[in-house]
């Protein structure tokens, strides 16, 4: 879908350059490779994370905010681990430079490296997110929403902590039918557009209960808990 | 050689276009806590509302206890602080933002942003951001607060009072029908001073159990809060 539009963009601004010589065509023709590795790692001691979705982009999109309803894209992401709706929403948009998506499941302290490569006219400006589904939740997220990868130099990196969200779009029982990981029956729902958490809103995981702490419904134990931060960051660029 | 950098920074600064006036918006990202009245100042460099590791003052202790602004704003204003008080015009409910103007443009020593508010149902429970240097480049600024601890009362978790030294939360309308009663209380004696707070455990028992608090409404990881200063 997005090298379809562009695609379709070319020939206008092509004619358009040779007729007046404009600064548009000179942006275009100086749009080059970019790439960033992200490694990803685990730091809770049992959520495994859903496969990774990172987006490259300018401040024209976002993932998420708090506060704001989850998009379905996200909703999916966040209730069954399925990143594929999220993505392709993502490279849809005109203000992403670049998405990728994680081979497998992060299990609890293991990590993976990620490559994210798109083009873009100049570096500045731009943003690297990434969510992935702390499995053994209804609606957990580990993300980082926007964060500032215009300064970083090829060959330089960063390193951030990822804190967990709630994507407000179910019910926090914590139940075998409806937790999706490994820690409930295996036979849960995933993704059900009914939205019935206490606010259809994105918010900052409160943690989860557990049967262990007297959540009868739930079938999370002791071990299921965790702490922010969820995981760390490393970006790099490569080119 | 670096000593004389520094002097000539502070004696060019009061020359340097400062940022005067700035935006504060403060955000609930918690599931379920209120914060009561915010407070939100810009103050001098020296001035600190509250330490870690020290027990806290009466006046962190009425606003941790209660909500009750009276005796830290009276401290700030002492100070020369600029000051936005209660920008919810109440208490701000979970996924709710708020937004204090502050202009210090007649107070240019106030370079240090803290923002306070109790958390709710908590015994004795705070936000805080404490002492930011305020970002002087135009811009958007995003920062998490944790959540604190005034070791000031125990934790009792049960319905109460909000004056100082009293026992329990204080309930105010909106968390009236949310909260459990009869709880048998959960701690019965105060640290004695300020720390990062271990959260609320809360129970499932609407009447009775140890807690009046609702685990699966009241707990919090943090951040609690998030604040966004956008400087003009």
């Amino acid at each position: 879908m997005f090298t379809r539009k562009h695609i379709l963009m070319l020939p206008t601004l092509a004619i358009l350059t040779a007729g007046c010589d404009s600064d548009n065509g000179a942006l275009l023709g100086t749009a080059q490779e970019v790439q960033y590795q992200v490694t990803i790692t685990n730091l809770t001691a049992g959520q495994p994370l859903s496969p990774a979705a990172i987006v490259v982009h300018r401040n024209g999109w976002r993932a998420f905010a708090l506060g704001e309803t989850a998009s379905v894209a996200l909703e999916k992401l966040a209730e069954s681990g399925d990143n594929s709706d999220f993505i392709s929403a993502a490279g849809a948009d005109l203000d992403v430079v670049a998405t990728s998506s994680g081979h497998d499941v992060i299990a609890p302290g293991a990590s993976e490296q990620i490559v994210a490569s798109g083009r873009a006219s100049s570096t500045s400006g731009l943003q690297l997110s990434w969510a992935s589904m702390p499995v053994n939740t209804n609606d957990g997220l580990a993300a980082i929403n926007g964060i500032d990868i215009g300064g970083l130099a090829v060959g330089q990196s960063a390193t951030h902590l990822a804190i967990s969200y709630d994507a407000g779009t179910e019910a926090n029982t914590e139940s075998a039918d409806t937790v999706p990981g490994p820690a409930a029956s295996g036979l849960a729902e995933g993704f059900n557009p009914v939205r019935n958490d206490v606010r259809n809103a994105v918010y900052i995981h409160p943690g989860v209960v557990t049967q262990a702490d007297g959540l009868s419904t739930s079938t999370l134990g002791e071990s299921h808990r965790w702490d922010n931060p969820i995981a760390r960051i490393v970006i790099q660029r490569l080119q | 050689m670096k000593r004389a950098v520094l002097t000539l920074a502070i004696a060019a600064a009061p020359l340097l276009s400062q940022a005067t006036e700035f935006d504060v918006e403060i955000h609930n990202p918690t599931r379920g806590l209120y914060f009561t009245p915010l407070l939100v100042a810009a103050h001098p460099e020296d001035v600190s509302l509250f330490e870690t590791g020290n027990a806290a003052s009466s006046e962190l202790q009425a606003m941790a206890e209660g909500g009750n602004l009276t005796g830290l704003v009276n401290l700030l204003n002492a100070a020369g602080a600029t000051i936005d008080e209660n920008p919810a015009a109440g208490l701000l409910a979970p996924g709710q933002s708020a937004t204090a103007t502050l202009n210090t443009n007649n107070a240019v020593a106030n370079t240090r942003l803290t923002v306070v508010a109790m958390l709710l149902p908590t015994n004795d429970g705070f936000l805080a951001l404490s002492g930011l240097d305020i970002p002087t480049e135009p811009g958007t600024y995003t920062y998490h607060l944790n959540a604190y601890d005034a070791g000031t009362e125990a934790n009792d978790e049960v319905r109460g009072s909000g004056e100082p030294g009293q026992p329990g939360i204080p309930v105010p309308p909106p968390l009236d029908p949310i909260l459990g009663s009869n709880g048998t209380g959960v701690e019965n004696s105060a640290e004695g001073y300020v720390h990062i707070h271990r959260g609320n455990l809360g129970d499932t028992t609407p009447d009775g159990g140890a807690s009046d608090i609702v685990s699966t409404l009241h707990r919090w990881l943090n951040p609690v809060a998030t604040v966004t200063v956008t400087v003009k």
